[in-house]
């Protein structure tokens, strides 16, 4: 079963909802990250998501494995589009069921903190001055990559 | 040997390209490395980077084989 998976196209929510249905489920948490009009103190118009796809999936894979051996929950699910997006669009989505809220609520923030940090996924700020940058995790740009460069 | 290597993100702008095959005498991915960010100006140290090797984590000592594709995983910046 594909827990974790890549999307080209708009993530609806509601349909994906439905993975998480557990008849011991007390609950449900999810996390929704958007794309915000403004980073490091510049205005971001629009930006890119590039992904290495093959490893992307069996990382975001592992994670969710890992999530489900590490709290009592039910079900994880996440989304994570690649491609061109606006402001004010989805771009990752994770949903964590569990019995209690407490599970629920934990799983929820360590998946999405392990997908920022572990999976080979790439974010390019396309900024309003016509500018754009590749940026680190940190969200600092990678502009000092080369000498002079 | 030849590798087929995938750039990603600020590495495939620095390579100008998001792919290359490449003739190598280089058996490690730190080797090979060091060749192509010779070649294409690239100046992550190696420590920031990770590395994969036909789909897969590996650390910088593993050994190569001929036809495998090799990715320099720059820093990710996802969610």
């Amino acid at each position: 079963m594909k827990r974790f998976r890549l999307s080209e196209t708009a993530i609806d929510v509601a349909r994906e909802r439905g993975a998480l249905d557990h008849a011991a489920a007390g609950g449900y948490v999810s996390f929704e990250g958007w794309v915000r009009d403004h980073n490091d103190g510049r205005a971001v118009r629009r930006l890119d998501y590039q992904a290495y796809a093959p490893l992307a999936a069996s990382e975001g894979e592992a994670i969710l494995a890992e999530a489900l051996a590490r709290f009592a929950v039910r079900e994880a699910r996440c989304i994570h589009r690649v491609g061109a997006l606006a402001i004010g669009d989805l771009a990752v989505w994770v949903g964590v069921s569990a019995d209690h809220r407490d599970a629920a609520f934990a799983a929820c923030r360590w998946i999405i903190d392990e997908v920022k940090r572990r999976v080979p996924i790439w974010k390019n700020e396309h900024y309003a001055d016509g500018e754009s940058g590749w940026l680190h995790p940190d969200n600092t740009p990678v502009g000092e990559l080369a000498p002079g460069g | 040997m030849t590798y087929r290597l995938l750039y990603f993100a600020s590495l495939a702008d620095r390579a100008g390209r998001a792919e290359e095959q490449r003739d190598s005498a280089a058996r490690t991915p730190q080797e090979l490395y060091a060749e192509v960010a010779a070649a294409h100006g690239f100046a992550f140290a190696r420590e920031r980077l990770r590395v994969a090797v036909n789909g897969a984590f590996v650390g910088w000592d593993h050994a190569l084989a001929d036809r495998d594709e090799v990715v320099f995983l720059p820093p990710v910046s996802g969610g």
